[in-house]
């Protein structure tokens, strides 16, 4: 990898990991309401997935751990958080929150709440490519506890039957909420349980951001030459609990301490200081004008802000004035 | 105007919609080579491809969540579930994605798929496969429900709900599709909302939807000629939104109602029906409005007892002599 993707890719994973912390912070101020959904230890997923992916062509479909995935896909941040903060420039207007992050003209298509709806949804994106022809492909990323979802083995079966261009992305961070995955699921290898589909898969490590780009690029190569769905596991950890109201006390202090050690962000800054190509004051630098960025535009943005107007509420339940609800004769 | 069979209504919106549109697809179990249980897309795999008319497998949440997805890019999914009861299976998707991602999503996204399914109760075929579930889906907001009770509307409301931006279940009924009926030779769009006067009045208005217009112009007939009372009959065919000029217009006219459903009472069209009629015209009311359900019972297997479940013509005269204390 070229150095200034490498560069321009830790960047972004310290933006995300910034980004999410100061979530926390708004959210304990409570000025973010709701469910919250964090993603700091998992940024190379998303980030290394999403560079090998066509920007402006493919589609991204997530769940509710949404807000890095779109930010990546072109999503404005301030307009993310501007979305937890409730506002009406928020990007989907303040009607969705952090679970439902929609920027459907960047085709980031959205996160959605119930674990494993994606699954299908990400399959109709890709039926609807292949109807018309294009060559985007559709990404659907998910945890790994959505494989014990029906549509997970209704998906996959109409994916390969009908050779779709779907990439399935399992972030596996080994824990449904507070259930460690060896306690919910037979085989915790995610990878060998899409064999019976016939879909090809890889393991691969999540926190290498390298890796993941390089496991990414050949994966979707298969997608977009028109063979079919793959699926790729990538083995990750997030650090918080699930949601913000989960108290993570599920988990020994060891395990998080060995997972600490493979940060994705902390070993790629490691690996371009080693390559002499970079500082730590040059990383200290950049996470200052990060964090800078996130108070001064992010935060601010948001803060300053108008709410939704209470007018609108009943706007966008359906669509507006719509001719054939009134039928008629053409 | 000629008749035709409701199943060939149906049908024929499909293949006419199918020929105005690329992006109009139908999926379902047995909708392709087979043409459907009740026959309505019949010879349209051979006509437009497996790729536009898509057996699928027996996958319900899987099949319906894969349309909606479609239908985010422009595809215009008709969507068939066998049989109403297995759209249970299908509520995940229907109702947190198809009824919300256009709100959830500030108006990015919409879902507009059309979900069919024939419900009701048919002969015999048990608790399982004898669910009115039209009620469950009326309560959803970001949804919109018709159930057509002749060949006329199961035509044109198809061919409306197709063309429609928002989401569409039509409920139909197992029953009725060998039901023949005027259809207009030309084509024709149904209006999406609203209600008709199957039968003119000015004593007391039964409202009655799908099959239970059927029951309530039985009824009415019954009642003139055996009783000198003049019913009018109201179509709700749209559910939700139910019309609430319509019901409020014919009430004021006839200051009677009662609602006959095929349903168990709770939470229903009766329930629904009355609540507006308290909110748009109570003090137009002669009479306490009265609902004709079903018993609040699973289906059973046994005929005697499958009807005696069921309401039917002779339960609504009933009801109306009562209200008319004759």
């Amino acid at each position: 990898m070229k150095i200034e993707r490498k560069k321009r890719l830790l960047r972004e994973m310290l933006f995300a990991r910034r980004f999410e912390e100061r979530c926390y912070e708004a959210y304990v101020e409570r000025n973010i309401g709701g469910f919250l959904h964090l993603y700091p230890g998992e940024e190379a997923c998303a980030h290394g997935v999403l560079e090998a992916a066509d920007f402006g062509k493919d589609y991204v479909i997530t769940s509710y751990r949404d807000h890095i995935h779109a930010i990546k896909w072109g999503a404005d941040p301030r307009e993310v958080m501007a979305e937890l903060y409730a506002k009406e420039t928020g990007v989907s207007k303040g009607r969705g929150g952090s679970m439902h992050i929609f920027d459907v003209k960047n085709r980031f298509m959205g996160g959605y709440a119930l674990v494993g709806a994606p699954f299908p949804l990400a399959a109709g994106i890709a039926k609807a490519i292949q109807m018309q022809g294009g060559e985007e492909i559709c990404i659907c990323f998910l945890g790994d506890a959505a494989n014990n979802q029906g549509t997970f083995h209704e998906s996959l079966n109409m994916a390969k039957l009908w050779n779709l261009p779907v990439l399935y992305v399992c972030e596996n961070n080994h824990y449904g909420i507070g259930t460690r995955i060896d306690r919910s699921t037979a085989v915790v290898d995610q990878y060998k349980r899409v064999s019976g589909y016939g879909i090809p898969s890889r393991q691969e490590d999540g926190q290498d951001v390298e890796l993941v780009y390089k496991a990414a690029t050949r994966a979707i190569r298969h997608v977009r030459s028109g063979k079919g769905p793959y699926f790729l596991e990538l083995m990750t950890y997030r650090y918080r609990g699930h949601s913000m109201s989960d108290s993570n006390a599920y988990r020994a202090r060891a395990e998080e301490r060995m997972w600490s050690k493979r940060d994705p962000v902390i070993m790629l800054r490691d690996r371009l200081i080693e390559e002499g190509k970079m500082t730590r004051e040059d990383f200290k630098n950049m996470d200052t004008e990060i964090l800078d960025q996130i108070e001064n535009e992010v935060i601010a943005f948001a803060e300053e802000s108008p709410e939704p107007h209470v007018s609108g509420v009943e706007r966008y339940v359906l669509a507006e004035n719509d001719p054939w609800v009134r039928g008629g004769v053409p | 105007m000629h008749e035709i069979m409701y199943w060939e209504a149906v049908r024929r919106a499909h293949d006419e919609e199918l020929a105005n549109d690329d992006m109009v697809i139908v999926m379902g179990e047995d909708v392709g080579v087979v043409g459907g249980t009740y026959k309505a897309t019949l010879g349209l795999y051979d006509k437009y491809g497996q790729e536009r008319v898509i057996d699928t497998p027996i996958s319900e949440n899987g099949f319906t969540g894969l349309g909606i997805g479609a239908s985010f890019l422009g595809v215009r999914p008709i969507i068939e579930i066998m049989s109403v009861n297995f759209a249970w299976l299908a509520m995940d998707q229907l109702f947190n994605t198809a009824a919300k991602v256009r709100y959830m999503s500030g108006g990015q996204l919409s879902a507009p798929i059309v979900v069919r399914a024939p419900g009701g109760t048919a002969h015999q075929l048990g608790s399982q496969h004898s669910a009115r579930m039209e009620k469950v889906f009326m309560g959803i907001a970001g949804l919109r429900v018709v159930t057509p009770s002749n060949p006329r509307q199961a035509y044109g409301l198809l061919k409306s709900a197709v063309r429609c931006n928002d989401p569409v279940f039509i409920n139909e009924h197992e029953l009725m599709y060998n039901m023949k009926g005027e259809v207009p030779e030309k084509e024709y769009f149904h209006p999406l909302e609203g209600s008709e006067i199957a039968r003119e009045g000015r004593d007391v208005t039964l409202f009655g939807y799908n099959i239970s217009v059927h029951w309530c112009l039985e009824a009415a007939d019954l009642l003139s000629r055996n009783h000198g009372i003049e019913a009018e009959v109201i179509d709700l065919f749209a559910l939700s939104p139910l019309d609430r000029e319509g019901i409020r217009n014919s009430v004021t006219k006839t200051h009677r109602a009662i609602i006959v459903e095929e349903a168990e009472p709770a939470v229903g069209v009766g329930a629904e029906v009355m609540a507006i009629l308290n909110e748009e015209c109570f003090f137009e009311l002669d009479a306490a409005p009265v609902r004709v359900s079903a018993l609040n019972v699973p289906i059973p297997y046994n005929h005697a007892l499958e009807r005696a479940v069921l309401p039917d013509a002779n339960d609504v005269v009933e009801a109306v002599r009562k209200m008319f204390g004759i």
